[in-house]
């Protein structure tokens, strides 16, 4: 099924079905079944192969195809690149939270970033706001805070992502493979493969997955038309996403839009390999820790206190 | 090849029945009815029409799948006591607990298809074809191991009957290892789908050792419950021959199995609230509710309260020998397995979330008619294979007979209380 298919329904708002809606959705249906017959691109859509059985040639003509649905789609001049991992290069992220004042401006830089669907609404990075007294306790944090102003008196910000565990829950479950880890360790989805099972959402502690329970919308005008397969090209009803260390930006040299986005500093991203890196800095001369250790996930994001 | 005259007798016999015979296949058809409804709705909109959300990424549709892969295993197991005792009407009993293990476990896949995402790429978990992770996901295990439990008892049961048709005695050496290597797999298929959840350390509410053990320990609870309904069904109204002590020996049978999935569920309760680690969370949120939020704590306790009524009607044996009391107490069993494994698993599991938020489900009209759906085909998939199997299994249906004689009177349909 493409996207195309499915992008014209979302009118259909009663709990209720109407005898059309009933004919609509079975048309619906065989339409896919006649749509992977008929036009060559929806066919070759269906039948694509998983994205790390594709050979070089594949990959260019499915990154051309993207492009142009993209493209019909949104208006305007799409990239959808297969920027592979770099020798040497093993991401990692650091998180000062005596900085981080529970603003949120990096959960929206990184929704117009990676194409999060506005409607219905979808953010990767979740601020938890937690009490001092009670340090941090996942049980007693709150994601619905909505202060006047940040940050709040006796309290303090716990922003967390995809926290690209080096033993990933959610890539050993999945059934089809289409989550894995790539040699600069981004954990990755091919949303192509995805079969919507949602098992990686029980597996992952940290809440850092997310489905499109409906079809996503974002406005043409906020389209983000920079995209990475493997990041933040846009998405499908019924898979999921997830946060990517930008792969689009940071395998291009530059900084995750999170990190950008941020005020008060307080988010540091490197190559852990590179001795010069602010992040290894970071990990030598600071105390980090890493949470829920105990699940021995062993995550590469990294929260310490800076001052 | 007789076997043409094998579907075409078994046509007639599909086409020729009384009035019950008719209403029931009516309703359930309208079941389904209701089931393609909502699940066009659900397929044109999304999983949106739910009401599983990012907390809770699993509801209803899995609590029933892990519900009734309970039952499809158990309807096999009852294989053994069925050995072990010799009863007289060993081969019906066979026979009928495979039939309602094939039903089982096509309702169990239907129920994992109308949950996922993307329908259209089912064929990705198709080895060979697609990509199956296996052996890391269990998952796979599972997709594995249910559909060999399917193909199993299919190929039993329809050589079976297939042989009664013919009138040829079925083969011991052929069929027996079958018989028999469908009890393992049985157990593992409760086992593989206990360990879907059981292997998360991300959810502690799974994340016990005794998982899977709980689970076999339920499903011989719901499984036979189901089996003791239908034989008396099948004992009024067919003259198929089953003894009452059959009957009392499986409602014994099911006492010690309740026994034991109680004491597992005291077992844990125990640990949680006496060592009060933020594990506790979940059992909480189950039996008394987090901050005013309390939509599973009158099921938890009626699922709790049901399961010690029912184990107290099967241990005494005057309760266990009245056939009022006794299938109250199947009843209750069967609702009180049902809760618990329908809600009062998967729900907690999710609630409150790996980031501690607390987000009520319950299901949501389209998850109720699609489940509605499921059954319903389950159920006529169940009723059109006993409706050729009940005059297979009494000789009134074979290559002499082709134009099965009773067809006509015979027209009540068995499993019409077994809902
Ligand atoms: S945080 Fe969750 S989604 Fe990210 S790698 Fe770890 S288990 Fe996977
Ligand atoms: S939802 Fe998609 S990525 Fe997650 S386990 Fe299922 S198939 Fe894999």
């Amino acid at each position: 099924m493409t996207a195309k298919a499915q992008v014209t329904i979302s009118d259909n708002r009663e709990t209720g079905l109407s005898r059309r809606g009933f004919v609509k959705g079975a048309l619906a249906a065989a339409a896919t079944g006649l749509l992977a017959s008929c036009s060559p691109a929806a066919r070759e859509a269906f039948f694509q192969r998983h994205f790390r059985e594709l050979t070089q040639d594949d990959k260019e003509r499915i990154l051309d195809r993207l492009e142009a649905e993209y493209g019909r789609k949104y208006g305007g001049e799409f990239t959808v690149d297969a920027a592979p991992a770099a020798e040497g290069v093993q991401f990692a992220y650091a998180l000062d939270l005596s900085r981080c004042v529970g603003c949120r401006r990096c959960v929206h830089a990184c929704v117009k970033e990676n194409n999060q669907s506005r409607d219905p609404e979808m953010h990767w990075i979740t601020v938890l706001q937690m009490d001092k007294e009670k340090g941090i306790d996942l049980s007693h944090a709150t994601a619905y805070y909505n202060p006047k102003q940040v940050p709040e008196e006796g309290h303090f910000y716990v922003p967390v992502a995809c926290q690209q565990c080096r033993r990933p829950q959610c890539v050993t479950v999945c059934p089809v493979g289409a989550t894995w880890q790539e040699p600069d360790g981004i954990v990755v989805i091919d949303y192509n493969w995805c079969i919507g099972c949602r098992l990686c959402m029980a597996a992952c502690p940290y809440g850092a997955r997310h489905f499109n329970w409906a079809e996503p919308n974002i406005p043409d005008d906020e389209v983000n038309r920079d995209t990475h397969y493997l990041g933040n090209r846009p998405r499908y009803k019924g898979v999921v996403e997830k946060c990517t260390f930008c792969i689009q930006r940071t395998r291009n040299g530059r900084y995750p839009a999170c990190v950008e986005a941020c005020p008060v500093g307080a988010r540091k991203f490197g190559n852990i390999l590179d001795k010069d890196s602010e992040i290894r800095y970071v990990i030598e001369n600071k105390r980090v820790f890493i949470l829920k250790e105990e699940i021995n996930t062993q995550p590469k994001f990294y929260y310490f206190y800076g001052v | 090849m007789h076997f043409l005259e094998f579907v075409k007798g078994s046509f007639r016999i599909w086409t020729s029945g009384g009035k019950g015979y008719w209403s029931w296949l009516a309703f359930l058809g309208m079941c389904v009815m209701v089931g393609a409804f909502g699940y066009a709705e659900q397929l044109q909109r999304g999983l949106v029409t739910t009401s599983m959300r990012d907390p809770v990424s699993w509801g209803f549709y899995i609590g029933n799948f892990t519900f009734l892969v309970g039952v499809a295993a158990a309807a096999v197991v009852l294989v053994i006591p069925a050995y072990i005792y010799h009863w007289k009407p060993i081969k019906e009993i066979v026979i009928i607990g495979e039939l309602l293990a094939v039903s089982a476990v096509i309702m169990c896949l239907l129920f994992v298809a109308v949950d996922i995402g993307r329908p259209d790429r089912f064929w990705h978990l198709i080895p060979g074809i697609g990509h199956l992770n296996f052996p890391s996901s269990i998952l796979a295990w599972d997709v594995l191991v249910l559909n060999g439990y399917a193909v199993l008892n299919l190929v039993v049961v329809t050589y079976l009957l297939y042989c009664a048709f013919v009138k040829r005695e079925a083969s011991a050496s052929f069929v027996t290892p079958l018989i028999l290597m469908s009890i393992p797999f049985a157990v593992s298929i409760h086992t593989v789908t206990a360990f879907v959840y059981n292997g998360l350390p991300a959810r502690p509410f799974w994340n016990s050792a005794i998982l899977a053990p709980r689970f076999l320990a339920s499903a011989f609870c719901s499984g036979p419950a189901i089996i003791l309904v239908l034989l008396q069904l099948l004992k009024k109204y067919t003259r198929l021959e089953i003894k009452n002590e059959a009957i009392w020996k499986i409602a014994e049978l099911m006492a010690y199995a309740m026994f034991i999935n109680l004491f597992l569920l005291g077992a844990e309760i125990f640990r949680e609230y006496y060592s009060g680690t933020h594990h506790l969370l979940f059992f909480e949120y189950l039996f008394t509710g987090i901050d005013g939020k309390t939509a599973l704590v009158p099921y938890a306790w009626f699922s709790v309260f049901a399961s010690v009524a029912a184990f107290l009607i099967f241990l005494i044996p005057a309760t266990r020998k009245n056939p009022v009391t006794l299938n109250l107490g199947a009843l209750l069993i069967y609702a009180g397995v049902y809760i618990e494994k329908g809600i009062a698993l998967v729900i907690p599991g999710f609630t409150p979330s790996t980031l501690g938020e607390i987000y009520e489900y319950s299901p949501s009209p389209v998850e109720i008619k699609v489940a509605v759906g499921v059954f319903g085909i389950g159920f006529l998939i169940f009723t059109l294979m006993l409706k050729v199997a009940l005059p297979l299994m009494l000789g009134e249906f074979d290559i002499d007979q082709p134009v099965p004689a009773r067809a006509r009177d015979r027209a009540k349909p068995a499993p019409a209380a077994a809902g």
